[in-house]
């Protein structure tokens, strides 16, 4: 009984933390978004929110899914050529190379991208310089796939971490079997390896997913304008309107999308967590 | 005869699907990096110029002044980050030690509190704790932002904690323990040293989330609180390039040295269970 009190004193100080800066400010998002300026409760400023913002939030929608799924690929890829691939320098190589994104800031990510998918950015010279496009036909990729470009570059490395390490810790015994028989390698990677470190994926994925839908400073940076995201509108209701309420409306909105994702990885998480 | 040859071009064929595969994503991770690299010594740049047409160090002798925007940035970033750490350590490392170690009452609904602020976009949070910052005198100040940064490396710092210490064997402390030693002298001696690789990414984590943070210091630093990943957002949209891009390589630095060295802090024990 003592220890379980101890226990909760040494990790008060934590809940409170998370309660102060974390439930609170939720709660007033909440109370924000639905209390009407003279008083009472309202859904005007949702109602607002999709009358201005309705196209941005499909487009955000969008690119984070497309994100999503191009990170899913990416890391599928590189961390099964890992696990599966035969060419042991390709794979140090490979190994070597993948993870320098892994701890480079969005805001970074976004200048560097900025300069490298310009119209005059470095891209488009080694396209030309390699004969693969006209010099005229040289364009900014500085729109939607600026900002797609960008968060998989950034995220890929992360989920293609953890989705390695779970692949490097299964049993290679079935792996080894299917390959004895004859099994293609990419065979083996899609039916037997990856059912098997699912559950890594899906967290890495999701994890990502609702990173991506709160980044600012990538769509700021790379594409700010009409359509674009919707953490670019939140910023804009408050910056250059001080309105507050429409600016939480979208928040809870994002969050919503965000929700059904977080629900995936909470169900996920605690049920491992819970469980040992 | 013709078989063998066969063989040969169908070998020489897969190594020259490898090298350009390896060679286009050595590509795409290098390319944006080289330009930032170059925008960074670039003194003079402009259409249509495949590189720089006059290189240079004015703009470095102009980040780095005595007394310029860029130094004191720079020391304001990392003070911040050293109170986040260890505003976060000193909560983190209790919190995490319960978790691993001790019993706790709603043990479920404490670990959901702690997965609940990864799973849900930061955006809304910010928001709302600039507000109440803004109602009590706190934006604007070094507190008020290392509090942000703190709120939110904390989730973090407790997990890698948790993991750190439910990594340590414990038969080691009970070992300790029947050799006469007190609860304390034992967790001192024994469980924290052990822990300790674990604790020091967990602070390295927390340190470099906050000097990399945007988003958080976007609403509550401004005005007077201007970290590195703000002055660099400012020069990129003033459409100062190279100042932009040499602050962005100052951001660079510590982020990269850490992906290069994560693994001699976070063996793979703790890795595996972070990502959990």
């Amino acid at each position: 009984m003592n220890r379980r009190w101890a226990g909760l004193l040494l990790i008060s100080p934590a809940l409170f933390v998370i309660g102060i800066f974390f439930l609170v400010p939720l709660a007033l998002s909440v109370v924000s978004s639905l209390q009407a300026k003279a008083g009472g409760w309202t859904l005007a400023h949702f109602e607002k929110s999709f009358e201005l913002y309705t196209t941005d939030m499909l487009f955000t929608v969008a690119i984070v899914l497309l994100s999503s799924v191009l990170i899913a690929v990416v890391a599928i890829a590189i961390a099964g050529y890992l696990t599966l691939g035969e060419h042991e320098r390709t794979r140090t190589l490979l190994r070597w190379l993948y993870r320098w994104p892994l701890f480079i800031p969005f805001i970074v990510t976004g200048q560097v991208m900025r300069t490298f998918l310009a119209k005059n950015g470095m891209l488009n010279h080694v396209l030309i310089g390699g004969g693969l496009i006209e010099p005229l036909a040289a364009q900014s990729l500085l729109d939607w796939r600026g900002i797609v470009v960008a968060f998989v570059w950034k995220q890929a490395p992360f989920v293609t971490l953890l989705l390695a390490g779970a692949m490097a810790s299964i049993d290679v015994q079935h792996s080894e079997a299917a390959r004895n028989l004859g099994a293609p390698r990419w065979r083996v990677l899609l039916e037997i390896v990856l059912p098997q470190v699912r559950g890594t994926l899906l967290v890495g994925v999701v994890l990502s997913f609702v990173t991506m839908l709160s980044v600012l400073s990538v769509p700021l940076m790379i594409n700010p304008n009409s359509p674009t995201m919707m953490t670019v509108d939140v910023a804009y209701r408050i910056s250059s309107h001080g309105d507050y309420a429409v600016a939480n409306a979208l928040c809870l909105i994002s969050l919503l999308f965000a929700s059904l994702g977080a629900w995936v990885y909470l169900r996920h998480a605690v049920k491992r967590v819970v469980g040992t | 005869m013709s078989g063998t040859a066969a063989h040969w071009a169908r070998r020489w064929a897969r190594h020259a699907l490898r090298a350009g595969l390896i060679g286009l994503l050595a590509f795409v991770i290098f390319g944006p990096l080289a330009n930032l690299l170059l925008w960074a010594f670039a003194e003079r740049w402009y259409y249509p110029g495949k590189l720089p047409q006059e290189f240079g160090l004015k703009f470095w002798l102009q980040v780095f002044q005595p007394r310029g925007n860029a130094v004191q940035s720079l020391v304001t970033s990392v003070w911040i980050a050293l109170l986040t750490v260890a505003f976060c350590l000193a909560v983190a490392v209790p919190a995490g030690y319960a978790l691993a170690r001790l019993k706790l009452p709603w043990r479920g609904f404490i670990l959901l509190l702690f997965l609940l602020p990864q799973a849900i976009p930061n955006l809304p949070i910010y928001v709302n704790i600039a507000r109440m910052f803004y109602e009590v005198g706190l934006n604007g100040t070094v507190f008020g932002v290392v509090l942000v940064h703190a709120s939110h490396g904390l989730v973090l710092a407790v997990w890698i904690a948790s993991a750190a210490f439910a990594a340590v064997d414990e038969s080691l402390e009970h070992a300790a323990r029947n050799l006469g030693a007190s609860p304390w002298q034992s967790f001192a001696t024994i469980t924290l040293p052990l822990a300790a690789p674990g604790l020091i990414a967990s602070a390295i984590f927390v340190f470099l989330e906050s000097l990399d943070e945007f988003t958080g210091t976007y609403f509550v630093g401004v005005p007077d609180v201007i970290t590195l990943p703000l002055l660099m957002f400012n020069a990129s949209m003033g459409g100062n390039y190279q100042i932009a891009s040499i602050t962005a390589l100052l951001l660079l630095i510590p982020s990269i040295g850490f992906m290069l060295l994560v693994e001699r802090f976070l063996k793979a024990d703790v890795l595996a269970m972070v990502g959990r």
